[in-house]
């Protein structure tokens, strides 16, 4: 009987699966999306290749130069590459974003698992904290939180988590309302299977499709929510070469400089149009027939 | 259900909410590592300083006891006293209140006029060339950092050849305000209204697809006046909802947005006592924050009842 409701569970999560590996390359969105992340993050993994200056090494006798064959994107105000510092730019961003967005999934999902499947008094707590934290507004949660916790990558990591596992939850808390009237829940329960097994086995890959989807859309928001404490001079202490920090360095010369601000945020725009139309597509492959 | 029964339910809702939040920043204090006291004082930090401020915080008494007196402090309006300026904490944000209250105003003014037109004539004209290009600026828009949207503008309209707005500042007088508030608020604007685009969008397409829409069409009523009078009207209703659950990201957004443009609003306060290392400002404004987006949820709730009747009987 378990074997039965297995096979039965696994019926969508393969079909997604075959559907992608059989669809993926026809999705615009998708091979668009992946082609240029794919040139951001070799780039990022390849820095000291397609570089040729010291990140943080400073020219005092070459400040804010133009473009020429040693800088192509010119120098600023402290003689330093613009080209090298946005390649290591995006290794630091990329990094923080990617890994920032795994712990929000993985306990937004876990509490929109259970609460969702056990509704009662797991779920009115869950929902009670899901509505605390949506009530402050992203940044200002976050700011608070990094200036408690202190700067530097790590409370970057706890401080997202934090603030970002809400929307997991409620997604997959939704998804759990919807899956777990769906008959192979029922058999499952009828096979005297143990709630940890119908979460782990049967749910839970399942309902993970919207996480995954919304996981992409989130790394936007982590790399926004990154360069913006960059900006604000809260994130990834200088001289560690990180976008938002080199815009708001470039601020001060924007009458004379303007290259300066405008270069990072256009990295900034292409990595996340790029995430944007991955999750587009991922959205698209990923649907339930 | 009346609405005054409704907005009363809604109002209960909100206790936990609102209990929860005081939870949250009362615990911002005992988040910082090591001792708070000391940390906040940072290289200023003498013994008798951080005596003082452990009598100040009650950071001595078990947790509930401090909890207990957070909230008794803050029911007489009592936020703590700034470590840096000596004033009341409270006086402090409700002095820089006006701009932000100004900034969240003309911002989401701005947003409603960028999103409604764009999502109307999208969904007027679905899957044809000005649908997908509507359609194109959440994917883009979404992406755009929303201080580098500040720099850009401040480039093409305040600086060099164009300089028709102030860098910063506030202005004086009603219209040195506006003045001053156009950029900022365009660039809250332009951050928030990509996700008001996608949702208005979706709504029109459900209205514009409803029998009511179809009956308008059969009288012979012109297109125009079938989506401004009929569709639009109606698909107002879900704006509200989608601007109420955004505005969180747009108050937000002030704070960031209140930096690039050096107004002094509570946003700047909040960075500034940041680096002052004021711990109860820093709280102040959090809460002040959250409180704000808690009431303009209420008063959501209570808009979208009022214009749809239906969602009191839910």
């Amino acid at each position: 009987m378990s074997t039965a409701a297995a096979t039965v569970v696994e019926a969508p999560a393969v079909s997604h699966r075959q559907r992608f590996r059989d669809r993926w390359y026809r999705n615009t969105s998708f091979v668009a999306g992946a082609s240029i992340l794919g040139v951001i993050v070799l780039l990022a993994i390849l820095a000291p290749l397609v570089t040729w200056h010291d990140p943080v090494q400073q020219d005092l006798l070459n400040t804010l130069q133009g473009s020429s064959w040693d800088h192509p994107l010119g120098t600023d105000d402290l003689g330093r590459d613009i080209w090298t510092r946005l390649v290591y730019g995006a290794r630091t961003d990329l990094r923080i974003a990617f890994l920032a967005v795994v712990f929000p999934f993985i306990l937004g999902t876990f509490a929109g698992l259970i609460s969702g499947y056990f509704t009662g008094r797991t779920d009115s707590v869950v929902n009670w904290l899901v509505n605390v934290v949506v009530a402050f507004p992203f940044y200002v949660l976050i700011i608070a939180l990094v200036f408690v916790l202190g700067p530097g990558s790590r409370n970057i990591y706890i401080a997202i988590t934090i603030v970002g596992w809400v929307s997991y939850t409620r997604i997959v808390r939704g998804e759990v309302l919807v899956q777990k009237r769906q008959e192979y829940v029922l058999a499952a329960h009828a096979a005297g299977l143990s709630n940890t097994r119908i979460l782990g086995r049967h749910l839970l890959p399942n309902v993970i499709t919207q996480g995954v989807v919304f996981a992409m859309s989130d790394i936007v928001l982590d790399i926004l929510a990154i360069v913006t404490l960059g900006y604000l001079g809260m994130g990834v202490q200088p001289p560690t070469a990180d976008w938002g920090r080199m815009i708001a360095d470039g601020q001060t010369y924007l009458t004379t400089n303007w290259q300066l601000s405008t270069i990072p945020g256009i990295a900034v725009v292409i990595t996340a149009l790029a995430l944007s139309l991955i999750a587009d597509g991922l959205a698209d492959l990923l649907r339930p027939e | 259900m009346s609405l005054a029964g409704y907005a009363a339910r809604r109002l209960l809702h909100m206790i936990p909410i609102v209990f929860g939040v005081t939870l949250l920043v009362f615990f911002l204090i005992h988040l910082v590592p090591g001792d708070p006291a000391r940390t906040m004082l940072g290289t200023h930090a003498t013994p008798q300083k951080i005596k003082l401020l452990h009598e100040q915080w009650g950071l001595d008494e078990p947790l509930p006891v401090q909890y207990w007196r957070f909230l008794e402090r803050l029911v007489h309006g009592d936020l703590g006293s700034s470590l840096f300026y000596s004033v009341p904490a409270g006086r402090l944000v409700i002095e820089r209140l006006p701009v932000t209250l100004w900034l969240i105003g003309l911002g989401t003014l701005f947003s409603v006029a960028i999103a409604v037109p764009l999502a109307t004539i999208s969904a007027a004209k679905r899957d044809r060339p000005t649908d997908h290009v509507v359609r194109a600026v959440p994917l883009v828009g979404l992406g755009f950092p929303q201080f580098w949207i500040g720099i850009m503008l401040l480039l093409a309209f305040a600086l060099n050849s164009g300089r028709a707005f102030p860098v910063g500042g506030y202005g004086e007088g009603f219209f040195g305000h506006l003045h001053s508030m156009i950029l900022p608020a365009l660039t809250v604007a332009l951050a928030i209204s990509p996700i008001l685009i996608r949702s208005l969008r979706a709504s029109m397409l459900e209205v514009l697809g409803s029998d009511y829409i179809a009956t308008a069409r059969s009288k012979g009523l012109p297109e125009n006046r079938v989506l401004i009078r009929h569709a639009l009207r109606n698909a107002s209703i879900s704006m509200v909802t989608v601007l109420g659950v955004n505005i969180g990201f747009l108050v937000g957004g002030t704070l960031v947005v209140e930096q690039v443009f050096a107004l002094p609003g509570v946003g700047q306060l909040m960075i500034n006592s940041i680096f002052q290392r004021d711990f109860p400002v820093v709280q102040a404004v959090t809460l002040a924050f959250a409180v704000m987006v808690v009431l303009v949820y209420l008063t959501t709730d209570i808009i979208h009842a009022l214009l749809d009747p239906r969602v009191r009987f839910d």
